[in-house]
């Protein structure tokens, strides 16, 4: 019998070598007469083994990782193929620690499963959520994501459950939903991993979103620095279609969804969902005013849901265990699960869902590890590069969305990103005004002069002569940061203040 | 040892072709950025020649096609070289040194972002995030992304693209 051999096809995975090893493992196995079916899985989340390679042995699923190149014959010469000893063996990978204490909601499948098969998505729960959902009206499938508490992932924090009701209540000839698939914050990475790694959630999802609104067509707008998973996308779509879970008559319910993926061109604003609004009609990725609401005037000038990828991919497993079950999750305001993303200096980083609650700390330092280098943790940023700077004697901050507002901050996507001792934090701030130039849309004053004049005048707080003219500046500093907060357009210039004002705040010695 | 990705062999810009390309996107609403994607893959970047054609097909201005196209940082106005190497500029890839690695990898090629190696072979760009930050740093040579970047790794890496692009000559 064939013996299956997992290997992700997935960016972080293929980034550290993994296709090497595809052929590599086909090669030596015809060469020493065995037989092996390499099964391309997504990850599993835990970047620091990638590649990781499983074997399903008569004992159950092995783990070895990371694997490189080199290591091949040696795995062979251990007998890998039947869970031998090795120097990179790691046995049930669930059982690690690292996986072992996460709780897996939204990626319960992720890494398991061969990604793009619809058949093994269903025998581990897929399209469940789907077909209670097509025994329910819409109201009820919209109440059902209420009672979760689910608030929208990309970062704004929005009920969910409420962007759909707006939409399911809007008269129109033709809503549509659409998937903010434009995951531009650094230290970001969970919509990737989902879709490379377990597509059919995301398309689960959004067509439950189109059957509870009354929106027949789905876009998904993809940033073009993600070529594989657009690739794992279109080969899913075309396998849910084949299976009669996309087109014009879903899962047999008489009702149409269909879906599209649009690439993005390297425009980090347009993951501001208005701007991602232009970009899909073609245009310049402008920010439009608010209101219209989208959800009332949104893609075509169409009643629009705009949901980000984890919120839509989490909606499968709130239809199939129920809104309450999700809501048993989490604390306060932020009930559920959210899928950490541990990066930058860090010694084990990927990806940790966890109910909201942990704090900064156990993550870091329980999952992560510490730093990479070895070296004191000084800075954290959290949320992308328009959230806070964190000292580490803010560590124990809880991971919620109200805690971290109170602290200064924002949760946003989830990102992690870890500095060392080394870092100069005066550096970090004027990046962030450098970014905020090189992505603003242009269209508000604050975010397009704002960000260039910010600066400079960290450049010139930097060289200051003397306190009293470092103080100025900071003063300078400060009004403008104010003015960028309440006078911009959308949260690319509002909320750049952020990661500077945080870093004046906590790291001001560095400054000079 | 690292995948070595095959060179990219881009079509000569013609209008006729550029024309024949894009046809498939003619009924679909807002396909403008679609359209400039598929000239971009299948010249290497977006001619001027192209505008009008492209005004036409979606009845825009020829000022509305060239502001689409000046907005987005991935549409080129010139032909690239055969590779494309984008450095990772943002927060993650700081934390792991991707400063000190883009100034080597400046030195290594004698280019700076948006230039051309003499020789034809590398298009130095800079990106924002890569999705890659667990492993950071990270670059991309074209679809290719490629993490725990240092100047040695590249260097060799730089060597066998070389190597393979004057081979396939």
């Amino acid at each position: 019998m064939s013996i299956r051999v997992y290997v992700p096809r997935e960016t972080t995975a293929s980034s550290l070598g993994a296709e090497l090893l595809v052929d590599a493992l086909t090669t030596e196995a015809k060469y020493r007469g065995l037989d092996i079916t390499i099964v391309r899985n997504g990850s599993r989340g835990a970047c620091f083994l990638e590649p990781l390679v499983e074997v399903e042995t008569a004992q159950g699923r092995v783990g070895y990782g990371p694997v490189q190149l080199e290591d091949i014959p040696d795995l062979f010469d251990a007998d890998f193929l039947n869970g031998g000893q090795h120097r990179l063996s790691l046995g049930d990978v669930e059982k690690l620690p690292w996986f072992a204490n996460q709780e897996r909601l939204t990626f319960a499948r992720c890494g398991i499963i061969a990604a793009t098969s619809v058949e093994e998505y269903k025998a581990h729960g897929g399209f469940k959520g789907l077909e209670n959902a097509l025994a329910k009206e819409p109201a009820a499938i919209v109440q059902e994501v209420l009672d979760s508490g689910l608030r929208g992932r990309g970062g704004a924090a929005f009920p969910t459950g409420i962007k759909w009701q707006t939409v399911a209540n809007a008269e129109a000839d033709q809503k549509y939903i659409v998937c903010n698939a434009d995951e531009g914050d650094s230290g970001t990475f969970s919509d990737r991993m989902i879709m490379e790694g377990d597509p059919l959630s995301l398309i689960e999802g959004m067509t439950i979103a189109g059957i509870a609104v009354g929106a027949t067509k789905g876009y998904i707008y993809l940033r073009s620095e993600y070529p594989l998973t657009q690739q794992i996308l279109l080969e899913a779509i075309a396998n849910a279609e084949a299976a009669g879970y996309l087109g014009n008559n879903v899962a047999g319910s008489g009702k149409a969804f269909t879906l599209e993926v649009r690439m993005g061109a390297g425009a980090y604003i347009c993951g501001e969902e208005t701007s991602l609004l232009e970009s899909l009609e073609g245009k310049r990725g402008q920010v439009r005013y608010k209101p219209p609401l989208p959800a009332l005037k949104g893609l075509f000038g169409k009643p629009t849901v705009v949901n980000n990828v984890i919120s839509l991919a989490t909606v499968p497993v709130i239809l199939e265990k129920g809104g309450k079950h999700y809501a048993n999750f989490g604390r306060g305001r932020s009930l559920g699960t959210m899928p950490f993303q541990l990066g930058g200096n860090i010694k084990f980083g990927g990806l940790v869902e966890k109910a909201f609650g942990l704090t900064l700390r156990q993550l870091i330092e329980d999952f992560g590890g510490g730093t990479y280098t070895g070296r004191p943790v000084r800075a954290v940023q959290v949320g992308g590069p328009l959230g806070a700077y964190f000292p580490a004697s803010l560590l124990d901050t809880p991971l919620d969305y109200e805690e971290f507002a109170k602290a200064g901050g924002m949760l946003g996507h989830g990102g992690v990103v870890v500095f060392d001792d080394t870092v100069n934090m005066a550096r970090m701030a004027r990046f962030s005004m450098e970014f905020c130039a090189a992505e603003s849309c242009g269209k508000c004053t604050p975010c397009r002069i704002g960000s260039t004049r910010g600066m400079e005048t960290i450049d010139r707080i930097v060289a200051a002569k003397n306190e009293e003219e470092r103080e100025a500046q900071h003063i300078i500093l400060k009004d403008l940061c104010e003015t960028m907060e309440v006078a911009s357009l959308c949260a690319m210039g509002g909320l750049t203040p952020m990661p500077v004002m945080s870093a004046v705040k906590h790291f001001k010695g560095d400054f000079q | 040892m690292m995948q070595v990705v095959n060179p990219v062999r881009y079509q000569d810009f013609s209008l006729e072709r550029a024309t024949q390309v894009v046809q498939e996107f003619k009924d679909q609403p807002g396909a403008l950025i679609n359209a400039l994607h598929k000239l971009q893959d299948t010249f290497g970047y977006v001619d001027e020649a192209a505008m009008p054609m492209l005004a036409k097909l979606f009845n825009l201005s020829r000022a509305e096609v060239h502001g689409v196209t000046s907005f987005y940082h991935d549409f080129r106005r010139s032909k690239p070289g055969t590779y494309t190497v984008r450095v990772c500029q943002a927060e993650a890839c700081q934390a792991m040194g991707s400063v000190e690695l883009t100034e080597a990898i400046k030195q290594q090629l004698g280019v700076d972002f948006h230039e051309t190696t003499a020789d034809g072979t590398f298009t130095l760009e800079r990106v924002y995030c890569l999705g890659n930050c667990a492993c950071a740093p990270s670059i991309m040579i074209d679809k290719q992304t490629y993490g725990r970047m240092t100047a040695d790794r590249f260097k060799s890496l730089a060597e066998s693209l070389s190597a393979k692009a004057k081979g396939s000559n």
